[in-house]
């Protein structure tokens, strides 16, 4: 399969980005949309080793190898991103980017890849963006506040098996940024939910669940997420189908919280 | 030299071992803690585990990841589950059944006293797990689930679905990021450990790669944890993450921390076969399929040709024309033998030309009876997410065709060595987890590996490290202007700057696979003389090339990740030549390191314990110069040693 790329190149946080476009040729189908990235790039460096040998590519000058994050390759690090075609992590539904294989695109498509465009997500170099905030939004309260040791026997408190599969399915969370790229507000609800929700299923995380929810909310709002306006694009766009249920169960506990004080 | 391999094991019966050590080792005062600080590289469950359970201690604490969240380390993939002695189950299991399986699946080269600590702190693993909000499968009665592994007749793993080690990372994710924002933690992520400072022979610090800007920076402690995972990407294509890499436990090796039994790496039989040469990685079917899936390959051979043909499918072939061969040949434990044996048994048919797909390099994992058995419903509860993953790569749906699976590699157990207190060779310098040697010698038994990072890290060093640090409060903070600091920084610095002038023709990705071939051709599933012979002498010569060869893109201080790749293929080209002398010296098979000289009329591996019942531990003598053998012989006072049976 060949296929048309139109690239996001941007040198770093300051600079001004631009499209580059380029052309992949033989490319299987079951590649994956990340390997064919990797194709991409050892292409990009042979140009620039050898300008003559290579050049079936790109014609024009371009910026050498494509950054972008990734690292598992198994849709679960969450580490890998991408606008392919405006839609978050590509068209398929219900997989990160890595688990995106080119046999979903038709042969001479051009596919248009950009980074996260968030206010919560600087861009740090082409299609590589800076999520720490999600880690920023969990030190705020998105734990169970145990040290090591001195907790009781693993089966001493049951739970119920609906409330455990439940929570499991909150934790299927990868902490990709999907949700807040999708978001017309840049809303961090789905992912500070899916936490919040996690925990509070949970006899363990029942005790702190109102503060919980109080402290992460307020540091998403500090941070610069948007506010949710139930337009559930996030959920459509998450590669783990992280239900926006939990954003209801969240908006409880805040409320609960909230009357508290 | 040989004095410094102390393993420190204490005496007395296996059982007390631990609880006496802990009451004999030194203890830090709360106040002293707070003036002390620690650096820990990686935040896989040893590294997040650690930090956490430090910074709860009161130590100040730097740790350092090179993704962009410590939630991203490559722990996160453990799919099947973690092992615990529980017994729950009520199945017969103890502290000392998971302490001899693991012995027994390690093929007796690994130390009884640490394993059986291992075993014991496995139930307090759990337990802090479910404490922190892990939400592990139950069953109605709102009591946790198990299932089996292999290497096992009980039910003893824990799990979470498919996404065990996702759950337990953010477990300790979770107690890290409230050790963070309660500042006894410091998190560096995007940061590169790439040297090891060491002041009076003692670690004192690090330098390392801000890789967002580039920069070069130092940092000091009064002590430095190593839990930055395996080195299984010597092999360019293994399970193992893109960016995971052996650099940062390199590092320590070149500055001294001797290195323990790199040869043993381990292959997982349950993996997606590999399709064609553009790919980057392997993906792996957790181990847990092997519970009620069946492993098979036609019997006859015409069958075996139409399959590799593509003219009929594994679903048309009837029951009595297949073989399944593991529980043909380990009737005891049919599809749940040790990882080792289930690969090279794979090996063996496809060897044989009995392979089932285009390339004769897979075998089938088939669900039909299991569906039969249970239902749809049960399958696709247990393993529904594994089946999704499988369509979406292969394009075909394992309800209705047999998955086809090959071994690939997927974890390493050698590494670092260290004694019991997890110290290495370097005084103040420890390795957890994957990074360190320690516990699973020849082969790691599934759903063993989380069990030992969160062990070293919740559980072990946190006490341990008290011992070495207990003589040290008095000495001030380290500082980072030492002339140890500044001639490190600088040695960095001018490794980058050659590697970034050498502007050559060939790619650092083109050398890496060119290397992986080397490692999987003579150091992989089958190993003689003359082949490993062969590899040194290729990675020498890929080394010299790659020297003098290699095209990295970009510029040194800016965000560069031709540049990272460089500096780890530049280690792989070291460690891919120690591991194949270590699997030269070591003239016996066992577990997943496999001499061709050394087997059995059946094809079994054959061990050699008048003469290689030992840990090899390496010293490194300096570039291209042969590293030094040193051997800590193993001594088994309580598991009775045997030849591993799996058949009665």
């Amino acid at each position: 399969m060949n296929f048309t790329l139109k690239v996001w190149r941007q040198k770093d946080a300051q600079s001004k980005g631009h499209f580059e476009t380029y052309q992949v040729t033989n490319i299987s189908e079951g590649t994956s949309f990340l390997e064919m990235m990797d194709i991409l790039n050892e292409q990009l460096i042979n140009e620039q080793i050898d300008p003559v040998a290579f050049s079936k590519g790109c014609k024009e000058q371009h910026s050498g190898p494509v950054s972008f994050d990734h690292d598992c390759r198994e849709g679960i690090c969450g580490a890998c991103s991408l606008y392919i075609n405006g839609r978050a992590h590509g068209p398929e539904s219900a997989v990160t980017t890595c688990q995106l294989y080119m046999r979903k695109f038709k042969d001479g498509q051009t596919i248009v890849i950009e980074p996260w465009r968030s206010a919560g997500f600087p861009i740090i170099k082409d299609l590589v963006v800076d999520r720490r905030a999600y880690d920023k939004i969990l030190q705020a309260g998105g734990f169970i506040s145990v040290n090591t040791g001195g907790v009781p026997d693993a089966n001493a408190i049951p739970i119920r098996k609906e409330n455990a599969d439940k929570s499991m399915d909150a934790s299927s969370c990868v902490g990709c940024g999907a949700c807040a790229a999708t978001c017309k507000n840049g809303s961090a609800m789905l992912f500070v939910a899916a936490r919040v929700s996690t925990l509070a299923l949970l006899p363990q995380g029942k005790i702190e669940a109102a503060r919980r929810a109080k402290a992460m909310v307020a540091k998403m709002d500090e941070l610069g997420f948007g506010a949710c306006t139930n337009t559930r694009a996030c959920e459509m766009e998450c590669p783990k189908k992280i239900s926006v249920s939990n954003i209801a169960r969240l908006n409880r506990e805040f409320l609960a919280a909230k009357l508290k004080d | 030299m040989a004095d410094k391999l102390i393993s420190h094991i204490p005496d007395g019966p296996l059982s007390e071992k631990w609880t006496k050590h802990k009451a004999q080792i030194k203890v830090v005062s709360p106040a002293n803690k707070r003036k002390m600080e620690i650096i820990v590289i990686g935040t896989g469950l040893g590294g997040a585990s650690a930090a956490a359970s430090l910074g709860e201690l009161g130590y100040n604490v730097k740790v350092f990841c090179i993704s962009d969240s410590p939630r991203r380390a490559h722990s996160i993939a453990a799919q099947g589950g973690i092992n615990a002695a529980k017994n729950y189950q009520n199945d017969n299991d103890s502290i000392y059944r998971l302490f001899y399986d693991t012995i027994k699946g390690g093929d007796y080269r690994s130390r009884e006293g640490n394993v059986y600590r291992l075993a014991e702190v496995s139930n307090n693993i759990i337990d802090q797990c479910v404490a922190q909000g892990v939400p592990f499968a139950r069953d109605y009665g709102g009591l946790l689930d198990n299932r089996s592994f292999g290497g096992a007749q009980v039910s003893r793993t824990f799990y979470a679905r498919g996404q065990t080690g996702q759950q337990l990372l953010l477990g300790a994710y979770a107690a890290l990021n409230r050790q963070i924002a309660k500042g006894s933690v410091k998190s560096y992520p995007r940061h590169e450990m790439l040297d090891l400072v060491l002041i009076n022979g003692e670690a004192k610090g690090i330098i390392a790669r801000n890789l967002v800007t580039g920069e070069i920076e130092r940092f000091g402690a009064h002590a430095v944890v190593i839990a930055s995972g395996g080195y299984g990407n010597v092999y360019f294509l293994s399970t193992n993450a893109m960016n995971s890499n052996g650099s940062a436990a390199w590092q320590c090796y070149k500055k001294g921390a001797f290195f323990g039994n790199p040869c043993f790496a381990q292959i997982h039989p349950t993996c997606i076969p590999i399709h064609g040469d553009q790919q980057s990685k392997l993906t792996l079917m957790s181990e847990s399929l092997r519970n009620d899936g069946r492993i098979w390959v036609p019997k006859k051979i015409e069958d075996a040709k139409k399959l590799q043909a593509g003219e009929i499918k594994g679903s048309q072939i009837p029951d009595e024309d297949r073989d399944y061969y593991l529980e043909r040949r380990y009737p005891a434990f049919g599809n749940l033998v040790p990882r080792d044996v289930a690969s090279r048994a794979a090996k063996e048919r496809c060897d044989a030309g009995y392979g089932v797909n285009n390339t004769g390099k897979a075998v089938f994992l088939d669900f039909k009876d299991a569906i039969k058995r249970l239902g749809r419903e049960v399958v696709d509860a247990r393993y529904g997410n594994l089946f999704d993953m499988y369509k979406e790569i292969n394009d075909v749906d394992p309800h209705e065709e047999p998955m086809m699976i090959y071994p690939a590699i997927h974890y390493t157990m050698g590494g670092i060595w260290v004694d019991y207190n997890l110290m290495t060779t370097i005084p103040g310098l420890y390795a957890i987890g994957e990074a360190n040697f320690s516990d699973h010698g020849g082969n790691r038994l599934g759903a063993s590996a989380l069990m030992q990072g969160l062990a070293d890290g919740y559980f072990i060093l946190p006490y341990t490290i008290g011992d070495y640090l207990a003589s040290r409060f008095k000495e001030p903070k380290t500082d980072i202007n030492a002339p140890e600091f500044v001639e490190a920084e600088n040695a960095v610095k001018a490794k980058i700057e050659k590697l970034m002038s050498i502007k050559g023709k060939k790619t650092v990705d083109a050398i890496h696979k060119e290397l992986g071939h080397i490692m999987w051709e003579y150091v992989g599933m089958a190993r003689n003389e003359a082949g490993l012979k062969k590899a040194i002498e290729l990675i020498q010569a890929l080394r010299k090339e790659f020297w003098s060869n290699v095209y990295v893109a970009g510029d040194t201080n800016v965000f560069n990740q031709e540049l990272e790749k460089a500096l780890r293929v530049a280690d792989f080209l070291e460690i891919g030549e120690l591991m194949a002398r270590d699997a030269l010296s070591r003239n016996e098979s066992c577990g997943g390191h496999f001499r061709e000289e050394m087997q059995t009329e059946e094809g079994e591996t054959k061990r050699d314990d008048v003469n290689y019942m030992y840990v090899s531990a390496w010293e490194y003598k300096g570039a291209d110069v042969e590293p030094e053998l040193h051997k800590e012989p193993l001594k088994f006072e309580f598991a009775h040693v045997a030849t591993r049976n799996y058949k009665d």
